[in-house]
């Protein structure tokens, strides 16, 4: 993917930069707003990430500049203020998404990819595969080997979320942001509990585990059986 | 209906009971004076009459002792023909009119007490209507008699005049009283309707809205221009404590951004698999997440406790919520070995920001399954409950652990105050206070209560459309 940062502090900068071609990403890095606009409306990228408070041109009229410009290209704010309703006037400037700092890496990788992966997908699919299991959204059912497995509407909603970005990286918190549309931070491990429900439902009682978990930063849904 | 409330809703105001006070006192002692007056007046002018009456008989009796009867008849005769005389009679020994101004006049007062005032009932010379005066008849030897009076149609005019007056002060009074009615009704009661919608509105977190003013300069203007100074200075001072925090948000959260990226990269390019250095780097960036975790938490409960202008509220369906956030939690429970149980009233409406009411459920609950945790042998059991009581809302949160002792019950919302019992668990010792922030912005508060065994957490909200909170839509 190709990815855009606008952040004005460098060592921050080039740390992501760094991260992202690693993860095997192409980076191009803004200092500021006017010249992240620039850019922004030069090149085509995949994913933008925007720091909100920045230089010469503030983060969110960035961002309402380009949409009003016609360009869809999504965008993930960052931000130090991480109240709600500072996410709110974020998503409401036409970000897609919303990442308070400080953040794991791992976190916003995640995001990032899921943001980059949308567009080609979005609204079109009326099933999502992996491996053996497949779920029916306009049926609402849930198959893996041609036998039926019964969920819960939660569990559902988790299920499709997963498969929505099958092979990416989910976290917790986009889970609790997507499927219960809750942003804080628990300090119980609810959202393991309820993974490990889905998972005894779609993946005990078959050879091969397709829900996996990602170590220090979620879940991902992949069939690794034949890899 | 409507017309009823707003009438006795203006009976209830302090203005109207001014004005009815202020009238009823004024009626009060604008009779005084009009009775006093009319007693006052009514006895000078009879004694005036009185002296009249006796000098000219002093002086009518000289004449006779002096002139004999031809010189009082005389003199009688000028003085009754002079304008505006006093009544004289003087009659012989048979009763004969001999001289003076009266035509006819009832025989028994000159039959009667001689020197006696008396009233007497008359008829003028020339005829006409009978009129009052009051009298002394007077003996003169030689039987003759000598009657001098003064007629009262004066006294009974000035009367009239005042009983005149007294009506009219009346009618002016209760014409005062409707207008200070329709003056303060219409317009002081309106007046002051507008700044308590406002006020309310500014309470309920709307900082730019200011109190009208209308340019009169009165009394009303002049309190709004005064209330809108302070308000200007405390949106002034609102505003500097978010870009405070905004600054130390932004200028403290970017080194933690550092440091928690640096961790990252040693973590990931260290593949040489020290573990050792591994952990190190683990468990500083645990306490670095948990140090981010207590700053945001911080930051939150002063944003909610400043007001938090920018939070929005709805119409919310707590019901629901509750519903939604036991759905969540009761997996947790369940794994522990216990259950969450369940007591909603459907339909529960509350105005307030969803986020936040979540957050402090959601704080409620954890809490609630940490302290469960502890009463060992059987599992955490957590009760949930949402019902209305007397127009407000309750939502409950119970659990079955050790509780809080009461002493501490007042302690344990203060920031970072966490009881012994507590410290070896997880924890900032923010979360209650963040709970009783966020009540609070609500206009409700947060109870803690001895459950017998476990707390009781209750936060009691005002519901949503209840008698108190409804501005009345239009009409006013």
């Amino acid at each position: 993917m190709r990815i855009l940062i606008v952040e004005d502090d460098k060592e921050a900068a080039s740390y992501l930069a760094k991260a992202f071609r690693e993860a095997g990403h192409v980076v191009d890095h803004a200092a500021d707003g006017e010249e992240g606009y620039d850019l922004a409306t030069s090149a085509p990228y995949d994913v933008l990430v925007v720091d909100r408070m920045l230089p010469r041109r503030d983060g969110l009229s960035l961002i309402s500049g380009l949409r009003a410009e016609g360009h869809h290209t999504p965008v993930l704010v960052l931000s130090a203020l991480g109240q709600v309703d500072d996410r709110v006037t974020g998503l409401r400037a036409g970000g897609d998404d919303y990442l308070p700092k400080p953040y794991a890496f791992s976190e916003l990788l995640a995001r990032v990819e899921a943001l980059g992966r949308r567009p080609r997908q979005r609204e079109v699919e009326t099933s999502y595969t992996v491996g053996d299991l497949t779920l029916d959204r306009l049926s609402h059912t849930v198959t893996r080997s041609g036998q039926e497995i019964p969920l819960q509407p939660r569990e559902f909603r988790l299920l499709e979320y997963l498969m929505q970005h099958a092979g990416q990286v989910v976290t917790r918190t986009m889970l609790l942001e997507h499927v219960w549309e809750y942003h804080f931070d628990p300090q119980t491990n609810v959202i393991d509990v309820h993974i490990s429900r889905l998972r005894a439902k779609i993946d005990k009682d078959f050879d091969r585990p397709l829900l996996h978990t990602v170590r220090g930063a979620g879940y991902t849904i992949r069939d690794s059986g034949r890899a | 209906m409507s017309e009823m409330t707003a009438t006795g809703r203006l009976f209830r105001t302090t203005a109207i009971k001014l004005a009815l006070i202020y009238l009823a006192a004024l009626t009060l002692a604008s009779g005084a004076v009009l009775v006093y007056l009319s007693q006052n007046t009514a006895s000078v002018l009879r004694e005036q009459v009185v002296d009249t009456v006796d000098a000219e008989i002093s002086g009518l009796a000289d004449q006779y002792r002096i002139g004999g009867i031809r010189a009082l008849v005389a003199t009688v005769d000028a003085r009754s023909r002079r304008p505006g005389a006093s009544l004289y009679l003087v009659t012989d020994f048979a009763a004969n009119q001999l001289v003076g101004n009266i035509e006819q006049l009832d025989d028994r007062v000159l039959a009667g007490e001689s020197g006696e005032l008396q009233r007497v009932i008359y008829t003028p010379i020339g005829g006409g209507p009978r009129r009052e005066a009051l009298a002394r008849v007077f003996q003169l030897s030689g039987g003759f008699r000598l009657l001098v009076g003064r007629d009262l149609q004066e006294q009974q005019y000035f009367r009239s005049l005042l009983a005149e007056a007294m009506r009219f002060w009346l009618f002016v009074l209760a014409a005062l009283g409707l207008v200070t009615w329709v003056f303060v009704s219409r317009r002081v009661l309106k007046r002051i309707d507008a700044m308590t919608a406002t006020s309310r509105r500014i309470m309920s977190g709307d900082l730019s809205e200011r109190l009208p003013v209308e340019g009169s300069g009165d009394e009303f203007d002049r309190l709004a221009i005064g209330l809108n100074a302070m308000l200007n200075r405390i949106e002034a001072l609102m505003q500097g404590l978010k870009d405070v925090s905004d600054n130390i948000a932004h200028d403290l959260k970017t080194p933690l951004t550092r440091m928690r990226n640096r961790l990252e990269e040693a973590l990931r390019s260290d593949l040489s698999g020290d573990s050792k250095a591994r952990e190190v780097l683990e468990t500083t960036i645990d306490d670095c997440d948990a140090l981010i975790r207590t700053f945001n938490a911080l930051l939150r409960i002063a944003r909610v406790e400043a007001g938090s202008s920018d939070a929005s509220f709805d119409e919310i369906d707590v019901s629901e919520l509750v519903r939604e956030v036991a759905e969540l939690y009761a997996p947790v429970a369940e794994d522990e070995g216990g259950g969450m149980e369940l007591r909603v009233t459907d339909g529960l409406r509350v105005s307030g920001n969803r986020e936040l009411l979540v957050q402090a459920l959601i704080n409620l609950v954890e809490n609630a399954l940490k302290y469960a945790r502890q009463d060992k042998g059987e599992g955490a059991r957590v009760e949930l409950e949402a019902r209305a009581e007397g127009g407000e809302v309750l939502l409950g949160v119970r659990d079955h652990g050790p509780g809080i002792p009461d002493a501490d019950k007042e302690r344990v919302l203060h920031r970072f105050v966490r009881l012994e019992a507590s410290r070896s668990a997880p924890g900032s010792g923010l979360g209650l206070s963040l709970v009783a922030a966020v009540a609070r912005l609500h206009r409700g508060r947060l109870e803690l209560d001895d459950a017998q065994p476990g707390l009781m957490a209750r936060l009691r909200l005002p519901a949503a459309g209840g008698a108190d909170g409804a501005v009345p839509a239009g009409g006013d």
